[in-house]
């Protein structure tokens, strides 16, 4: 299920109460000013190393990609369009041929490739062009080689880190599985920056937690087991498919806070810890130095976001635990939370520590939800990068949402790199004198 | 199915969207899905536009298709036009909204909306941006223009031209413009209108009241200057003054069309280039090999003043865009080259590969290729960067715009003495091949970046190796390591090619010798 189909289109009103809080939240319908999915690639490329991304659609696609990577960071990335052109359309080719002379000059070109992905865009979803047809018939051909899977990063399906939702649901299916009675595992699911990802897997280590697997694998072919015994963690809020295919396949989640701020990473912790049943005092005894390292770090930043005003603007589904982390952790004033889709289940407890005079919205009409940004005139808000200069322009302190997908922001020791994200837009604005 | 990782252009609506930007209340309702306002990113952020683009975004989901994605484009245009109150709108589709056939114009015509609304068809899986941006002004142009207006005589009265082309993420359009309004005004013209770039839909109904049209950019303007010229009978001047001779020619057309005197304009003592070039340090750049490649308005005039006022010898030159093709081969053709059309980089990247230039004249797309060859690069036209929208005043037309490209092109360059000293003492340590150009190390690659994740080739051209083994004997490929990196590949090659064509089964000091005076210019 997408999330598109779990959006329902009633206008700006104030929906019902959601059945798990007495929250109101503000529905919004209209332009949205947010990528698509497809711009998930531009990390996940990076993350699996022996991966490719085609992604089936138009020059707007391919430029999309460029722009929204910063005009061509990688001499030769790991993704390329396949663009469709007039003879695609109009029938004069069939396109499931011409899709497969693409595939094999790609991968003849690109021996190292492992694991290839068919990214579906609107076009394609459009004239309805089956892709996951087409990766079976050429997986047929080119396995054991090179795996090759499909999934959907089009605007009419997916905002923005949703594509990576897609993805990872589609490598769901190709993970192995692991016997009924095999013992059980902990999965750490959501595309970390490596560097974070490790200073995850030393504290579960640290915890006596011995088996740990990561989806995305670094990898892509080396791919964690699943199976009734696997109990995952997720680590991006953004990940409501993918949380659904594991369930499928027998695994079990760990409900816990998103492990952004010092609280939020203990509460991640501990709940894994607690659900492989570590002694309380060795999980505290572990997580003691990191959340004193991060509660120094903190005390520097605090006194510069306290009292401080935050609209977030719908982007990245991050905003949520975020919000909550620069209200608890930082004395921030939250004004309004816009997220492009409310994943209630997995955001409940997040939720829970929002004050009743915050204002969530779902959604997007942004020229009314512009309109309330210049009527609140938060000291800070957090948009997409078509929408930053032109707020700076109207003397709107602004922090580029993208930064925080791109950024390592998780864990102990990031979060003071986290809190200096929004410090920064707030100091420049005070330094500079012209 | 064309297989793309990076594009020259993007989409033709994009090109629309250029054009809205540019102008004033005029607004854009683009029928399109969400995710398609990333292009709002390319003016907010690489053109660092304090306001957002006036284009109103449909942003219809999965859902909404074959129920009601018409009602929701009439929506946002109805909407559009009262909160914006534009003077027009343009209405068009993005490539997904041009598969769900909704008609656009049809629609925006049967909602009455009081102000004009212009239809734009960009076909988009035929057409590429700059397409899309000549072919939506000339729509503004055809539908708005008053064509009831008539020229009062000339005597009297100063002559009067409209300034076609400058147009929002321009390459120095905003630069380019300032030094055309300081030759007109030296020759005493009367501007009537600059359009797309500041022009409003009332500005653009005036436009049949100028005498004749300056296309700064055909790119863009062409079109609609060709209507204009059928309509007004107003005559274009087509020269693009970039470098020394172009300005002069175009000030010496400007000054026909006008019926002026264009001494004074001509009298320009703020041009630099001339005596810079004619300076004995400039002896150095004496045949440079240099690559050209960018759209075809300011590749063939980078190759024109490479070669008639720097003195380079150019060996490569192409453009992305089919539909200025002819300029573009028959300016190679004066070069005495092939000319090289493509919206493929990777064969841009061989081409390179292949010329192996002292200095590469291109894009963002060739800066990235010549970076990672370690050649000096410098940027001369779209697509476009952060960077190419400077802080301070630098043009590439008139006088005051060639002062600024031969800086611009000479900086990234080891300067002749200096080319000399890493020649004689290679071996020196502090001279080593990274060292690159002292000055304006920020232009200039420190060296060839070996990327560990491409496949794409190296400029260190890899020796030709038969069964045996290599054919160069340990001297010579030591001797060859003395060549400076910049050339190093060329010598390689134009050795191998010496001995080949020679039957010398080995390449010795001797044979690298005897190439070096073989291939000597």
């Amino acid at each position: 299920m997408s999330a598109a189909a779990l959006l329902d289109g009633c206008a700006a009103e104030l929906a019902r109460p959601a059945a798990d809080t007495q929250r109101p939240v503000l529905r919004e319908r209209g332009q949205r000013e947010v990528f698509c999915g497809l711009t998930g690639i531009i990390w996940l490329h990076r993350k699996m190393q022996d991966a490719f991304f085609l992604v089936v659609g138009s020059r707007t696609c391919a430029h999309l990609l460029q722009s929204a990577a910063g005009v061509m960071i990688f001499a030769e990335p790991r993704f390329a369009t396949a663009i469709m052109e007039e003879r695609d359309l109009a029938g004069m080719v069939d396109a499931q041929d011409e899709l497969d002379r693409v595939v094999n000059r790609l991968l003849e070109r690109r021996p190292d490739i492992k694991t290839l992905f068919l990214v579906g865009s609107c076009p394609s979803e459009v004239i309805k062009l089956d892709l996951a047809k087409a990766a079976q018939r050429l997986g047929a051909v080119h396995m054991p080689r090179v795996r090759i899977l499909n999934y959907s990063g089009s605007g009419i399906e997916t905002t923005f880190t949703q594509g990576e939702d897609a993805c990872l649901a589609a490598l769901v299916p190709v993970m192995p599985a692991l016997p009924a009675d095999a013992p059980a595992e902990l999965l750490i699911v959501g595309s970390l920056p490596d560097i974070v990802e490790d200073q995850f897997l030393r504290l579960f280590a640290d915890l006596g937690i011995a088996k740990v697997g990561c989806l995305p694998a670094r990898n892509a072919r080396d791919l964690p087991a699943v199976g009734p015994n696997t109990r995952y963690l997720l680590a991006q809020p953004f990940l409501g498919d993918t949380a659904m295919a594991l369930e499928g396949r027998g695994a079990k989640r760990i409900e816990a806070l998103f492990p952004f701020g010092v609280e939020g990473t203990s509460d991640w912790l501990r709940a894994a810890a607690a659900a492989f049943n570590v002694d309380p005092a060795l999980t505290e005894q572990v997580l003691a130095p990191g959340r004193e390292r991060a509660r120094i770090a903190l005390t520097k930043l605090r006194p510069q976001l306290e009292g401080k005003r935050i609209t977030f603007l719908p982007d990245s589904q991050l905003e949520v635990p975020l919000a909550r982390y620069l209200q608890d952790e930082l004395g921030m004033e939250l004004v309004e939370v816009g997220t492009p889709y409310l994943h209630r289940a997995h955001l409940a407890r997040e939720l829970e520590s929002f004050g009743p005079n915050v204002r969530l919205s779902e959604g997007q009409h942004v020229e009314r939800q512009l309109d309330r940004v210049r009527a609140d005139r938060p000291d800070i808000t957090v948009c997409g990068l078509g929408l930053a200069n032109p707020l700076e322009g109207e003397g709107l302190t602004t922090k580029w949402a993208i930064e925080l997908v791109f950024s390592p922001i998780h864990g102990f020791d990031q979060a003071a790199d986290l809190a200096e994200l929004f410090a920064r837009p707030l100091r420049r604005r005070d330094m500079l004198e012209i | 199915m064309q297989l793309a990782v990076w594009t020259y252009e993007g989409p033709p609506h994009v090109g629309a969207m250029r054009v809205a930007t540019a102008m004033e209340k005029l607004h854009y309702v683009l029928h399109a899905p969400q995710g398609d306002t990333y292009a709002d990113l390319l003016f907010t952020m690489i053109e660092r536009r304090g306001k957002r683009p006036p284009v109103t975004y449909t942003t219809f989901e999965a859902r909404d298709l074959g129920k009601d994605t018409a009602q929701i484009f009439q929506d946002a245009a109805r909407e559009a036009v009262t909160r914006f109150n534009p003077q027009a709108i343009i209405v068009g589709a993005s490539c997904t909204a041009e598969l769900i056939q909704d008609d656009p114009a049809g629609l925006a015509e049967a909602m009455g909306l009081p102000v004009p609304a212009i239809p734009l068809e960009l076909p988009s899986y035929q057409r590429k941006e700059n397409w899309g941006a000549a072919e939506t002004f000339y729509q503004i142009v055809r539908h708005l223009a008053d064509t009831t207006v008539t020229r009062t005589p000339r005597e009297g009265r100063k002559a009067r031209a409209n300034i076609l082309g400058p147009c929002a993420l321009g390459f120095r359009h905003r630069d380019d413009l300032v030094e055309i309004r300081k030759i007109l005004a030296l020759l005493d013209v009367e501007i009537n209108l600059v359009a797309p770039l500041g022009a409003t839909p009332e500005d653009i109904k005036t436009i049949g009241k100028a005498d004749f049209n300056i296309v700064l950019y055909p790119e863009i303007a062409d079109e609609a200057a060709r209507w204009l010229e059928r309509t007004f009978a107003q005559p274009a001047v087509r020269t693009i003054p970039i470098g020394v001779g172009a300005t002069r020619s175009f000030i010496a057309d400007v000054a026909e069309l006008a019926g002026a005197d264009p001494t004074p304009a001509l009298g320009d003592t703020s041009s630099r280039l001339p005596w810079w070039s004619r300076s004995v340090d400039s002896t150095y750049l004496t045949s440079k090999r240099v690559f050209i490649f960018g759209d075809a308005t300011h590749a063939v005039a980078a190759a024109r003043i490479a070669r008639e006022e720097l003195g380079f010898e150019v060996c490569g030159l192409g453009c992305y865009s089919r539909e200025f093709a002819r300029e573009v081969r028959a300016e190679a053709a004066r070069c005495g080259i092939e000319a090289l059309i493509t919206d493929d980089h990777l064969a841009v990247e061989d081409a390179i590969a292949a010329a192996a230039p002292e200095l590469v004249l291109g894009t963002q797309m060739e800066r990235h290729i010549a970076k990672r060859f370690g050649i000096p690069c410098a940027v001369i036209s779209s697509p476009v960067h952060v960077q190419d929208f400077p802080a301070r005043h630098s043009p590439q037309m008139g006088f005051e715009g060639a002062n600024v490209i031969f800086d611009t092109w000479v900086h990234p360059l080891v300067m002749g003495l200096e080319e000399h000293l890493l020649t004689m003492f290679r071996e020196d340590f502090e001279f080593s091949d990274e060292a690159g150009a002292s000055h304006h190390a920020a232009h200039s690659p420190r060296k060839a970046q070996v990327d560990t994740v491409s496949e794409a080739p190296v400029a260190d051209i890899p020796a030709l190796v038969d069964e045996a083994g290599s054919l160069w004997t340990a001297e010579a490929e030591r001797e060859l390591k003395k060549i400076p990196f910049f050339v190093r590949g060329k010598a390689r090659r134009n050795t191998e090619n010496f001995a080949a064509a020679e039957g010398r089964r080995q390449i010795d000091l001797e044979t690298l010798y005897d190439a070096k005076a073989h291939y000597a210019r």
